[in-house]
Order: C-alpha cells, then structure tokens, then sequence
C-alpha cells in the first residue's frame, strides 16, 4: 500500500466518529479488534506458512486474565495488562515449543488440540472461570484519566493501539527477519543450507503472533466487558483463519478487509437473515473459488487487469 | 587411508570415518570414510542410486547419520544442526533448484548474505534500507556475471542462469567448504563453458567437493577423485589413477 492510501486510510478511520452513529462507531471498533487479532495470526499463516487453528486461545486468555485479575485480585488495569500480556506470551511460549515439533497439517492438528484444551478449561474450571457464565461486571480502562465508556473515545483508544500494533507487524513483514520467514515458508530446506535457525524464525514467530493476539484480546475484553468460553473455542479460531485467508493471508491489507467482512456480515447481515452463517459460508466459497489467493490479492489482479499497470 | 592423513598431519576441511545410513533397512551409505585437505578439489562420482546426495546430506545435516564421525575444520559436526555447520564455514549447491522465484536475484543472494548476520534478526529496520546488502549482493552477482539482471525476478532468468545463482549465493558466505550437486546438470554446451569458467575462479582457499555426471569438464577439474556405489567407496586416488582403474571402467564408465 502506498502513502497516499495509507493516509486516505488514517484520515477516514479518524473522521469516523464525526459522521457516523454510535452503532457503526462500535461496529468500527469490533473490527479494529477482529483486524488486529487478523493480522497476528497472519505472521504465522501468511508469513510463516504455519497454519494454526488454535489461535483463539491467546485472545481468550488475555481476556481471562485480564478479567479474573481485575475481579477477583482487584488489579487496576495498569497492572493487569501488562500480567495479562506477559502470562499469555509465556503460554505461547511453551506452546510453541509443542506445536513446533511440527509443521503443515501436524501443525495444525496440534494448534487445535492446545486451544480446545484451554476452551474445556475455562468450561470446567468455574472456580477460576465461572464456567459457562463467563466473567461479568468488568470495566474499561481510563488511560490518563479518560473515560472510555462511550462509543466515540473508545474508538479512538482501539484505534490508536491497534494502529501502533499494525505498525509493529508492518514493520516486521518489512524487516530483515520477515524476509528471512517468508524464506523458511517458501524453502525451509534451502533457509537452513543459508545458515538460518528455521526452527527459532518460526517459534520468535510464534511467540510474536501470540503477543499481538493477546493485545487484541485486551481490546476484546474492554470493549465487551464480559468475556465467555466461546471467546477461546474453535469457533473462534475457524473465524479469525477465515479472516486471514478470505482477506489475502501474507498481505498486510489482506486480513483487514477480511476481519471487515466477518463483523459486518455478522452484525449487519444478520438482522435480515437469520441463516447469516450460511451467507458467510457462501461468500468464503466464492472467494476461494474465485481469487484463491484471497480478496486482497484477486482484486489487486483484476485492477490490473482492467486499468493496466498499477496506479 | 584416514590413518595415514592423521600421521601425515595435513589441514583437512572434511573428514568423514565410518559414516553409516539405511532407509528402512537399505544402506545409502555404508562405512565410507573420506578425507578431503583444505584447497583440494575433489570429485564424487558413481552410478544414479550410488548415494551421492546421500552423502552431501548427511555431510550438511539435512540427514542424520546413523553412525560414524563427521569432522569439518578439525571439528566434530555430526551432532550440529545445518545452520550450525554453515556457520562452521560450510555452503552447498543442491541438484534441484530450490531458490525463490518471485523474489529478485539480488534478494535472492541477501538471504543468503543473511543467513551469516546477525541482522538477520533485526525485525524493525526495513530490508529495503539496507543497502549495504544489496550492493554486496550486486557485487557477488557481477562475480558470476549477472550484475546486469540483478533486479530480475529470479522466475524469469534462464535455467543456467538460475545456477550461476545457486553458485552465487554460496560463495556469498565466503564458505570454507563448498559442496556442488551436480553444478552442470542440464545446461547447454556454452552455458557450461560459462560455469566452468565461474569453477576455476573459485578462489584455493575454498576447498571443493563436487558431484558430477559430465565426465568431460569434472574430469578436467578434479584433482583427486571417489567413486561411490551401493554406498560405499569402491576406488579413490588421484584422476589418474581412478580413471585408470578396472573397477572404474566396469562400473562407471562402462568400458
């Protein structure tokens, strides 16, 4: 993406709030959360060649965290996130010492089983999690002392996290070490006879998506207030890899457009039609039949198509 | 044969002793041992199926030997992973082209200028700003005369182009041992002159391990030679005297 676009792009998210209701600011806001917790996943899908069906458990459980810290330890915020961040960084640490054992569809199935293990944990375990009941009565931070309960200031808290976060992710797809990955996605062997420790790329990657997921799972949980199993399970999971591969998985704009179609259709769609999912179904089959490579990608090719070279 | 270079206390690059591995009960290497000095040009030769490239992957790591010692600059290697071994001062070629298509050749040699710096985990600072790296890239480039198609996208280069990266990108690392699969295979008549040409320019203090099939050109470059079958070393010695040799002529050359 070029400067100008980018610049359009921050100058629409901006201005947002002006023009639009409270309702589409949240539904902003939801998919500020869903892109960023997109793109973490898309360091490992897109970049590492990793494809993880568990990563709904590193959202959850900075969720839970968070929250559980804050009710039954009485933490403020300042605290707590931070311990909710480095608690779900670690876990993702020793996951991926287990999940890396492996790689492609092994990968996968492991990924599944870890997150599946936590999603029956935060069932069972309803001392800790309150079971099926979730945690409630959760608050949202107040950052220097601003009230972020309405729509408006709370858009702009997501939206300057989450666009310091993007530029992180940005900046590592740029970097050195994001070509090196890209390198072990594409020719692992090769990667290794050049010297590269494929195996601590790919866990640094790791432990990064899950980093970033964690963020996004704050953000999550203050905007909801509330956070229940379903957060961690498979659902979530399957969603969020949607978003990835629909969007354009190994693009930066990719994951965002895909995160964008997920929440409307989800929220819009389905006031209209109660069979939304189906709906969903369609148009992910529709775009793997049609652009293979993910939204992002086929419409960038079909403009080239049509108006030549890229503007 | 190890026994006497040990007495003679020659520098050795490579030095293999008993080297064992078998897929599922069938031996692609059986006991070789194999002693290569610093500067030598060696050629493997043998058969298809006589594992070579066995012997290459277990030399850089890609295979786990099932037995047997594997010392590279005086050093026991057997148990180091292959990014260890590069690092030790390894680089190879594969037989199979396994480069990355849609990236320029420039990029190409980057990853693998990379692969020795510590850089390599900088994860903030664009590549693209690295020029550093892109000039040094061009220069490795222009030493197998392909500075003029740096900026290509190595998907649209010629096959013997292709190849000249492959060599390019391991003499990017200044490797003190360098292993060439088949460096000539497929290549037109002119093309070869070109990469061979590119071989003798290697510099001496780069000792070279080579397997080759172009009898011609290996022939005229080695200096001392081994020939493999079913896994195990059959005849070594100067040119001279493997060419000369009946078992050479019975196996190999089909004399």
């Amino acid at each position: 993406m070029n400067r100008t676009a980018l610049a359009v792009a921050v100058a629409a998210l901006a201005a947002l709030p002006f023009v639009a209701g409270d309702y589409y600011i949240n539904l902003a806001s939801q998919i500020l959360i869903a892109a960023l917790f997109a793109l973490s996943l898309n360091l490992l899908v897109g970049y590492g060649g990793l494809t993880s069906l568990g990563h709904a458990a590193y959202m959850g459980v900075s969720a839970y965290i968070s929250g559980w810290l804050f009710l039954k330890l009485g933490l403020g915020h300042l605290l707590a996130a931070p311990l909710a961040l480095a608690g779900t960084t670690l876990m993702a640490a020793l996951f991926g010492l287990v999940a890396l054992r492996a790689s492609g569809i092994s990968f996968l199935m492991i990924t599944l089983a870890l997150g599946q293990v936590l999603w029956g944990l935060a069932f069972r375990w309803v001392s800790v999690t309150n079971g099926d009941n979730g945690l409630s009565g959760l608050t949202r931070p107040m950052p220097f002392g601003i009230d972020l309960s309405g729509a408006t200031a709370f858009y702009f808290f997501t939206l300057i996290v989450s666009a310091a976060s993007t530029a992180c992710i940005a900046a590592l797809a740029y970097s050195a070490f994001g070509a090196v990955l890209r390198g072990t996605r594409d020719q692992p062997r090769r990667m290794l006879a050049l010297g590269h420790n494929v195996w601590l790329v790919r866990y640094l990657t790791f432990v990064s998506a899950g980093f970033w997921a964690a963020v996004s799972g704050l953000l999550y949980v203050y905007y909801h207030k509330f956070i229940h199993p379903q957060a961690l399970g498979l659902t979530n999971s399957a969603e969020v890899l949607l978003m990835v591969i629909a969007g354009g998985s190994g693009t930066l704009v990719g994951p965002v457009a895909g995160a964008a179609i997920v929440v409307l259709l989800k929220n819009y769609v389905s006031a209209y039609v109660e069979r939304w999912t189906m709906l969903l179904g369609f148009v992910f089959l529709a775009i793997v039949l049609f652009m293979p490579d993910g939204l992002v990608p086929g419409l960038r090719r079909l403009w080239v198509k049509f108006f030549g070279a890229r503007a | 044969m190890g026994e006497v270079l040990w007495g003679a206390r020659v520098s050795l690059a490579l030095e293999i002793r008993g080297l064992s591995k078998s897929f599922g009960g069938l031996p692609a290497t059986s006991d070789v041992s194999l002693a290569v000095e610093t500067g030598e040009r060696r050629l493997i030769i043998g058969p298809n199926g006589a594992g070579k490239t066995t012997l290459f992957n277990l030399i850089t790591g890609d295979l786990r030997a099932d037995a047997g010692s594997i010392r590279l600059f005086g050093e026991e290697a057997v148990r180091l992973r292959t990014d260890q071994r590069v690092h030790r001062g390894l680089a190879r070629t594969f037989q199979i082209i396994t480069l990355f298509p849609h990236d320029t050749l420039a990029h190409n040699v980057v990853l693998s200028l990379l692969g020795l710096a510590p850089s390599r985990w900088n994860a903030l600072r664009p590549l693209a700003a690295r020029r550093d790296l892109y000039q040094r890239a061009r220069e490795v480039l222009a030493t197998v005369g392909l500075a003029a198609i740096a900026e290509r996208p190595l998907a649209q280069v010629s096959y013997g182009e292709k190849r000249r990266v492959e060599i390019a990108m391991a003499l990017a690392q200044r490797p003190k041992l360098l292993l060439l699969d088949e460096p000539l295979a497929g290549l037109s008549k002119e093309e070869r002159q070109t990469l061979q040409g590119l071989l003798a320019a290697i510099p001496r203090d780069i000792t070279v391990v080579m397997i080759e099939h172009d009898m011609d050109t290996a022939l005229s470059y080695a200096e001392r030679i081994t020939l493999l079958h079913y896994g195990k070393i059959i005849v070594e010695g100067s040119r001279a005297e493997v060419v000369a040799h009946p078992r050479t002529r019975e196996i190999y050359l089909g004399a």
